[in-house]
């Protein structure tokens, strides 16, 4: 079905993002904006928009009905849905699929396969990939016999949880009994699911995932990895790619497995298949499958030159993939720091606001995904992603140096940011010398907490 | 944030039991200013000064986005509470459930919004007569669109 006119479910960064590449198609946009975003960027930047609710996400950008009521409404022939919000609720793309409204997606089955934990470790079991030594567990009894299997420490994952939620380490296999029923209790309370797994605790992590494009039909290809270890508190806050200081045969196969796991689904559209690298044993392990686009996505088009999102619109129109494998190139390195309106010296608090200034790099190799231009509000309502500065070079080295002077050439004033605490890490010998673990950025917190408050 | 129809006839109580002549209220990009009975000024005015929004595509269907002027002052807008098809009547062929000239209480209801086959009725919130009809049956309305004007009871 040909996709004249996209409906863009989402605010922020990413609905520019998406209108950009919209405009390069030309096709037409149709914005889906709450009642506080209907002066922003993306609103200037779409066609049209239309309001959809008032400023509280759980009134507006998280109502299925409501977001396909409105592509109806527009005659919109599409639902970019973007990240977050309702990108990878079943419930949307089966509406859509009710509704004939082509959502710019994987199918709603494809979802549900890969949004319930134990299901998705499944599928990477049938298909071949490495998972975490673990398992579900139904009852204490099951929960301590695997535990011998697996050893201490482990960690009691909850089915529903994810993103660092619901997870609970345990160090002495005398405390798993107790570790269960709580977990479980805990679960049920926070996501209505009981159901609670273990898996093998890796001491020394890094978060490294898949870039996956499938026709839906059954073809996949990959546009490399992209190495997300630079977090606190399991939120990414630098992405990068390649993933630096693993062997290219490791890389490979891990590249590999990702593409196995999407083409045991006949993955249809854009999907990131995470995994966990043990470092101290050199092995990797499935975590997740991500059905949508990324935050970091921009990292892998600098290095490929593949537009992910023209790429989501045309399998989405049933045209199947524009490139084959052997027409992926990646060439040299690209590096992302994710701007919030946050206060480092205040536990990373939000600081919504008003900005007054908003001054961004240009320059060889470097890109800037806003929302951001002098005037514009950081509503109190939503995430505080400011912009992505993204640095591409023909080494990592130099892409390191484009993005530091970049964030120095940066002004954001109205309300503080984690710009100086991005171009620290980048100063950081251990982070320049590459390939650090997802202990890491705790660890320079607490040497730089004169820096940056406790 | 927002206010319902509800909210400022709440404020207007307010405002009447207070000793002040007038009061503004500027909350996200709304304000609304309103001023006692005999004071010069007209009452109550609500304006959403959110930025005009862009002209829309020739292709696009067309939707109003915001209304025409009211024909006179102090007039209350009942807002579209959601996004959705709005119906002046409870079937097809029926009659609307107002007309310009109805009386209306805050219960009363005025119109329907369907939301992929879900119906919500909309209620005037404030008594008075309904004075100007503007948001067309069976045309989608944005949140916070203006359905009806009503000239609240004093």
């Amino acid at each position: 079905m040909p996709i004249r006119r996209i409906l863009i479910a989402n605010r922020g960064e990413i609905a520019v993002r998406i209108i950009r590449t919209c405009r390069k198609l030309g096709l037409e946009t149709v914005l889906a904006a709450s009642e506080a975003d209907r002066g922003s960027l993306a609103a200037r930047m779409a066609d049209r928009t239309v309001c959809i609710g008032p400023a509280p996400a759980s009134l507006s950008y998280l109502q299925p009905r409501t977001i396909v009521q409105a592509a109806l409404g527009v005659e919109a022939d599409a639902i970019h849905p973007g990240y977050g919000f309702l990108s990878e609720r079943a419930d949307l793309a089966r509406l859509c699929e009710a509704e004939s409204v082509v959502f710019i997606g994987p199918t709603s089955a494809q979802i549900e396969a890969v949004g319930d934990k134990l299901k998705a470790r499944a599928e990477a079991t049938a298909a071949g990939v490495p998972t975490a030594p673990g398992g579900a567990v139904a009852d204490v009894e099951q929960a301590v016999e695997l535990g011998r299997v697996i050893g201490a420490p482990l960690l009691v994952k909850a089915v529903g949880g994810g993103g660092g939620r619901g997870m609970k380490r345990v160090d002495d296999l005398a405390d798993l009994p107790a570790a269960v029923s709580m977990a479980a209790a805990e679960a049920g309370a926070a996501f209505g699911d009981e159901r609670v797994y273990l898996e093998r605790f890796v001491a020394r992590g890094r978060h490294v995932e898949v870039q996956v494009l499938g026709d839906g039909a059954g073809e996949v290809i990959h546009l490399g990895e992209r190495d997300c270890s630079v977090q606190r508190r399991y939120q990414k806050l630098i992405e990068e790619t390649p993933a630096p200081g693993l062997s290219e045969a490791f890389r490979a196969e891990i590249r590999e497995a990702g593409m196995r796991y999407a083409k045991r689904l006949a993955y249809r559209g854009a999907g990131t298949v995470e995994f966990l690298v043990d470092v101290d044993r050199q092995e990797f392990y499935f975590l997740e499958m991500n059905a949508r686009i990324q935050v970091e996505h921009p990292v892998t088009e600098e290095v490929t030159g593949v537009d992910l999102v023209a790429e989501q619109i045309a399998v989405a129109e049933g045209k199947g993939l524009s490139l084959r494998q052997e027409d992926v190139k990646a060439l040299g390195c690209a590096v992302e720091c994710r701007i919030n309106a946050e206060d480092p010296a205040r536990d990373f608090r939000p600081t919504p606001g008003a900005v007054r200034l908003a001054e961004w790099p240009s320059g060889e190799g470097l890109r800037v995904d806003t929302h951001i231009d002098a005037g514009a509000t950081a509503p109190p309502f939503y995430d505080s992603l400011l912009a992505k500065v993204i640095a591409h070079g023909p080494d990592r080295a130099t892409a390191l140096a484009r993005l530091a002077d970049g964030l120095r050439r940066t002004r954001i004033d109205g309300v503080p940011t984690n710009i100086g605490f991005h171009l620290a890490v980048l100063d950081d010998p251990e982070f320049q010398a590459g390939g650090v673990d997802t202990g890491y950025l705790a660890r320079f917190l607490d040497r730089a907490r004169d820096q940056f408050g406790a | 944030m927002s206010l319902t129809s509800k909210d400022v006839a709440e404020i207007m109580r307010l405002l009447e039991a207070s000793g002040f002549d007038s009061l503004t209220l500027e909350m996200d990009g709304m304000k609304l200013a309103l001023n006692r009975s005999g004071a010069v000024e007209p009452v109550p005015e609500r304006r959403v000064s959110a930025p005009p929004p862009p002209s829309p595509p020739p292709q696009a269907p067309a939707v109003a986005n915001s209304a025409a002027a009211p024909s006179e002052a102090g007039l209350v807008e009942v807002a579209a509470p959601l996004l959705g098809v709005f119906y002046r009547t409870p079937k097809p062929g029926e009659p609307p459930f107002v007309e310009v000239g109805s009386r209306v209480q805050p219960e009363t209801v005025v119109g329907i919004i369907e939301v992929m086959k879900l119906m919500n009725s909309v209620s005037a919130g404030v008594a008075g007569e309904v004075v100007e009809v503007i948001a067309a049956s069976g045309a989608m309305v944005e949140y916070g669109q203006v359905l009806i004007r009503i000239r609240p009871e004093r």
